[in-house]
């Protein structure tokens, strides 16, 4: 199958100014490629820079070093490059990321937040909420909380909202960082389902799974992202 | 890509003090771009040389390909009127006070040659309710409302002629911080809604995040670092942005 994302020796350094500098290294030489169809889990231990990978692959942090190419419009984007409109852009078409925590929009009702990006996506009003209200119902939201801002929801139910919006969408590349964190098992088996068809759909997806049971379930490989010694 | 506004090279002094340093910054349509940055960094000069109220030292700035800096104060107005909006952080200087809050945002439109009285004030009415306004306060002064409601109006009174480029100079500026949420919630909903290109200088960092595709950080007149605002905030590369994102309070 046709590789959709891949980076080519990338790398990762913190420099932080208001420590005297202090250059922090989190990943170097990274050579990971995901395909149609296909998910990877990453593992490695705690602060190995497994997060910091996920958010160098959706363009929330800078690259160091490499290219991160990713399969936009016909062509091979390099989101190490690319300038911040073409980033956006990306996003809109071609790339979700389903973090661990919702950044809450106040007032925004939880079926709009989800209905935005498939609407972003060229997807008619009618039809995004539609699919919104589906999601949103496949994954256990009551139909009473649908028309609510989620500012005062559980932390569980804020995920679920989150995870109805990632997989709204329907990018052919999808990260997810710990989408099963703060959830019960009915809800784990329900996102287990939601990424199994995702991958028959040709979905090419990159996850944190802590949870053994969910990363057995759903991933094809396993990519381990090694710690780096500290430069002092 | 859609360039509106573009300026290249732009310097200006105030006696000794650089207030621009070589700054050029662009506008796509439909894009909002934030500038952000402490008192005196220079960015609400910016803001005002772009919009054309103020002339740089040297530099160019372009709207649509065409040289603000060369236009003369009659066709500057005119581009007030058709292309462009100002929010101003006072309200009271976006606003007539004099007039009542149906006039604020009709005579925008009469300035545009709307003439037929009824059509003028349904549309008012219609604004106001958008930017949550009782329309049965149509007839009322803007100096009786609060200062959340005056600067809703203001952005009724902006929005009214559909600009296609809104400068916004801190917006939120004196206003409660429950008041801000809403009008930054609303600004959002508008930009939204509208398509709008938008330029906004403010200090406020999350009010940043909310809004902005893009943000520059500025600093003693010079842009020390510009991007996709996510990445800016969360992996910020320059020792002045590093210490403007660490010194925000987490709520």
């Amino acid at each position: 199958m046709t590789i959709l994302l891949r980076t080519e020796g990338l790398g990762k350094t913190f420099t932080l100014h208001l420590q005297g500098g202090t250059r922090i290294p989190v990943l170097g030489g990274v050579d990971l490629a995901v395909r149609a169809g296909e998910c990877v889990a990453l593992s490695g231990p705690s602060g190995a820079g497994k997060s910091t990978l996920m958010r160098c692959l959706y363009g929330n942090y800078g690259a160091g070093a490499g290219r991160i190419l990713l399969a936009h419009q016909g062509r091979d984007l390099d989101l190490a490059r690319a300038d911040a409109r073409a980033v956006i852009e990306a996003r809109r078409q071609t790339i979700g990321y389903v973090s661990q925590f919702l950044r809450v929009i106040p007032r925004v009702s939880t079926r709009d937040i989800v209905a935005e990006p498939m609407m972003a996506r060229g997807v008619a009003r009618v039809d995004a909420l539609a699919r919104a209200s589906a999601l949103l119902d496949r994954l256990n939201l009551p139909e009473r909380l649908h028309g609510l801002p989620p500012a005062t929801f559980s932390g569980g139910e804020q995920q679920r909202v989150n995870l109805a919006r990632g997989f709204g969408p329907r990018h052919p590349v999808l990260l997810l960082d710990e989408p099963t964190a703060s959830l019960d098992a009915a809800n784990r088996a329900i996102v287990i389902g939601l990424i199994d068809e995702a991958k028959q759909a040709g979905t090419a997806i990159v996850g944190i799974f802590h949870d053994a049971e969910v990363r057995e379930a759903v991933a094809d490989r396993v990519f381990t992202v090694e710690p780096m010694q500290d430069a002092a | 890509m859609n360039l509106l506004l573009e300026a290249r090279g732009l310097h200006l002094k105030f006696g000794a003090i650089a207030a621009l340093d070589d700054v050029a910054i662009d506008v796509s349509a439909g894009e909002v771009v934030a500038i952000v940055g402490e008192s005196g960094s220079g960015k609400t000069t910016l803001l005002r040389v772009l919009a054309g109220q103020m002339a740089p030292d040297s530099g160019t700035v372009r709207y649509l390909g065409g040289d603000v800096l060369g236009m003369t104060e009659a066709e500057r107005r005119r581009l007030m009127r058709t292309d462009w909006g100002f929010v101003h952080q006072n309200p009271r200087d976006g606003l007539r006070m004099g007039v009542s809050a149906g006039g604020n945002v009709g005579e925008r439109l009469m300035a545009l040659g709307a003439r037929h009285y009824g059509n003028i004030r349904d549309e008012a009415k219609a604004w106001l309710q958008r930017v949550e306004i009782d329309a049965a306060r149509i007839d009322d002064l803007p100096r009786h409302f609060s200062g959340g409601m005056q600067q809703r109006l203001q952005i009724a009174r902006t929005l009214v002629t559909r600009p296609k480029l809104v400068f916004m100079d801190e917006p939120t500026g004196g206003l409660d911080v429950s008041v801000q949420a809403r009008l930054l919630d609303l600004i959002r909903a508008l930009v939204h809604e509208l398509g709008l290109s938008v330029l906004i200088v403010t200090h406020d960092i999350a009010a940043a995040r909310l809004l902005a595709d893009r943000i520059l950080v500025m600093r003693r007149g010079q842009v020390v670092e510009q991007g996709l605002t996510d990445r800016v905030l969360d992996d910020p590369q320059h020792p002045y942005t590093q210490l403007l994102v660490s010194s925000v309070l987490a709520a």
